[in-house]
């Protein structure tokens, strides 16, 4: 049965997903180009009361969408993404298209290049209608820290959808964009997709380019897909994914087709369950529905196997010290001379220099700048710094163990579902705690996927997390997809 | 309290940050809260246990090769516009706060 109906004009967007899409516009029932145009509508209606979006670009947008709807009307076959509407967390760089990081020091700033993230999804047929909202500097676990304004909950506007990636994950959860980019650096792709009902897939370090990405902590970064299917997750992978010269990080190894494991059966996968996931501070619903998950996945044929992750309750200490480390040196090159706002009516450099920081950042991306310089001066390098890339060797260990015995790793996304706004927002270390279970798989670089699993009883989303090993994103998309299709 | 309103000064100043008077307030409460909860690290013994700064060199690498070796596929020719071109001079300038045809503009450095 076909899913959607497509005609251009009677357009339904909801749900819609990749291959739906590309799929209607290769049979001409529909165009790139009313594609578009029924996505700008949906933000035009919606988004004045979610705010995902930053900036739209149309310009851009259209002009994609008519080369691809060329291309359908001279019978080539489309590529991948072809007139696929997406959007893009706005920490990733577009040549001419404003990227403000959602800080006020950038509030202006234009790319003289592209991320090449999305230059690879724009060669694969993606239309970008725009870039989207999220915490400053990807630097929150609520996207209310956002300079411009906070993103609420498609589900419930009173709650937050997650941070920093919120407007990516609001976004899809909202059907503004069939699929979105975000990143990653402590939770970011994978809490914003558990707290909207959708999926997010941070890949392997390494997997995915950086370049072009605005760096928040270089040795935790992540790009990656927010989507509506398990499959879409997989088709942006593949797009996104390899070695690329212009980061040396960029890991030179070989890019499976994702899409073909997807089919793969999981009888007789081995799937980890850690006691540390479930420890004090779950809440019970999560709970349940996490329990009920790995059950369905045992009726499948997997086999469950208890885990330890001992170093767990050590983790959101040497993230929070790593992190803000890496982004007091990374944030140090807003001085306002390049490219960055510079206060007005200043005399010396060095009043030019502490004005247009003090002007241009919020509090937050202040807090950790102060955390993280703190943590690297004179006499406390050794006893925060130092001690948490120890730490870091033990949770990395840890996973190691673990996967010597299991093939994927099942943890609820985050303790809670969504919170309210304003909630936790004047208490920094009860927002740090709402990344308990997602900065693990960052600080051990390995790969890691949520996905809805079920509600609470006020019908809030609440997300599965799975995790895998290094550059094995293959396995736990499998996994993820056998869920997703019992379910 | 570990930070005092001392090191939130010496801090900021290493930051080229300003802070209001309110502002140091907030942070000096913040940093004391948050790294008396990161003190708990101190609890793991780590002694003899190495440093990890990146997952880079562990995972995803050629085992049989040494050192840098197994990076050899990152480096490149040592030469000017070796991966892209350089931006132009005006594009490189564009979003500069202050500039002129040639070079980005500051207050004055050098008081004489």
């Amino acid at each position: 049965m076909d899913p959607i109906s497509l005609t251009t004009d009677s357009l339904t967007i909801d749900s819609l997903t990749i291959d739906a899409a590309r799929t209607a516009i290769q049979q001409r029932k529909t165009t790139a180009l009313a594609l578009a145009e029924a996505h700008y509508a949906r933000i035009q209606k919606e988004d004045g009361q979610i705010g995902a979006f930053l900036t739209l670009s149309k310009e851009r947008a259209l002009e994609q969408a008519d080369r691809i709807d060329r291309m359908a009307a001279e019978g080539k076959p489309l590529p991948p993404l072809g007139g696929v509407p997406v959007g893009i967390k706005d920490v990733m760089s577009t040549r001419g298209l404003r990227t403000t990081a959602g800080s006020k020091i950038l509030e202006s700033y234009i790319p003289p290049y592209d991320c090449t993230a999305v230059a690879r999804m724009e060669a694969a047929g993606a239309v970008v209608l725009g870039k989207l909202n999220c915490d400053e500097f990807a630097m929150g676990s609520s996207t209310e820290n956002s300079a411009f304004h906070p993103v609420r909950n498609p589900r419930d506007l009173s709650r937050v959808p997650g941070g920093s990636s919120g407007g990516s994950a609001a976004a899809v959860a909202a059907d503004m964009a069939v699929v979105t980019l975000g990143s990653d650096t402590g939770g970011s792709i994978r809490q914003p997709a558990a707290f909207c009902g959708v999926v997010g897939l941070m890949p392997t370090y390494g997997r995915v380019s950086r370049y072009g990405l605005i760096a928040f902590a270089s040795s935790l970064d992540h790009i990656g897909p927010l989507t509506k299917t398990v499959k879409d997750a997989a088709i942006v992978l593949k797009t996104i994914a390899g070695r690329d010269p212009m980061d040396a990080t960029s890991a030179d190894v070989p890019v499976p087709d994702y899409i073909a494991e997807l089919e793969k059966p999981v009888r007789g996968m081995k799937i980890g369950v850690a006691t540390e996931y479930f420890a004090d501070g779950l809440d019970d619903e999560v709970r349940q529905a996490v329990e009920s998950a790995i059950d369905k996945l045992k009726s499948q044929g997997c086999e469950i196997v208890p885990v330890s992750l001992p170093h767990t309750p050590y983790a959101i200490p040497t993230y929070y010290i790593i992190a803000t480390a890496e982004a007091s040196a990374n944030l140090a090159r807003y001085d306002g001379v390049r490219y960055s706002r510079r206060a007005q009516g200043v005399k010396t450099l060095s009043e030019m220099y502490r004005r247009s920081r003090d002007e241009g950042f919020g509090a937050e991306v202040k807090r950790r700048i102060m955390l993280g310089t703190y943590a690297l001066s004179a006499g406390y390098y050794d006893a925060y710094y130092l001690k948490a890339q120890k730490v870091r060797t033990l949770l990395t260990r840890d996973f190691d163990e673990a996967f010597r015995k299991v093939d994927a790793i099942l943890t609820p996304t985050s303790p809670t579902a969504a919170f309210r706004l304003g909630e936790k927002s004047n208490d920094p270390l009860s927002m740090y705690l709402a990344d308990i279970y997602t900065v693990t798989a960052d600080l051990a670089g390995i790969p890691g996927i949520s996905i809805p699993c079920g509600q609470t009883k006020e019908n809030l989303p609440i997300g599965l997390q799975i995790l895998g090993k290094h550059f094995d994103e293959s396995t736990i998309l499998r996994v993820a997809h056998a869920y997703e299709q019992a379910v | 309290m570990k930070v005092t309103d001392k090191d939130v000064a010496y801090v900021a100043d290493l930051a080229n940050l300003e802070l209001t008077a309110d502002e140091r307030t907030g942070m000096l409460r913040d940093l004391n809260s948050i790294l008396e909860y990161m003190d708990r690290l101190n609890e793991l013994d780590t002694t003899n246990v190495p440093p990890m700064a990146q997952v880079s060199d562990r995972y995803g690498v050629d085992e049989s090769k040494a050192g840098s070796e197994r990076f050899a596929y990152a480096s490149r020719e040592d030469v000017v516009e070796g991966l892209r071109k350089s931006l132009p001079h005006e594009e490189a300038l564009a979003n500069a706060p202050d500039a002129d045809e040639d070079f980005f503009r500051v207050p004055k450095v050098i008081e004489r």
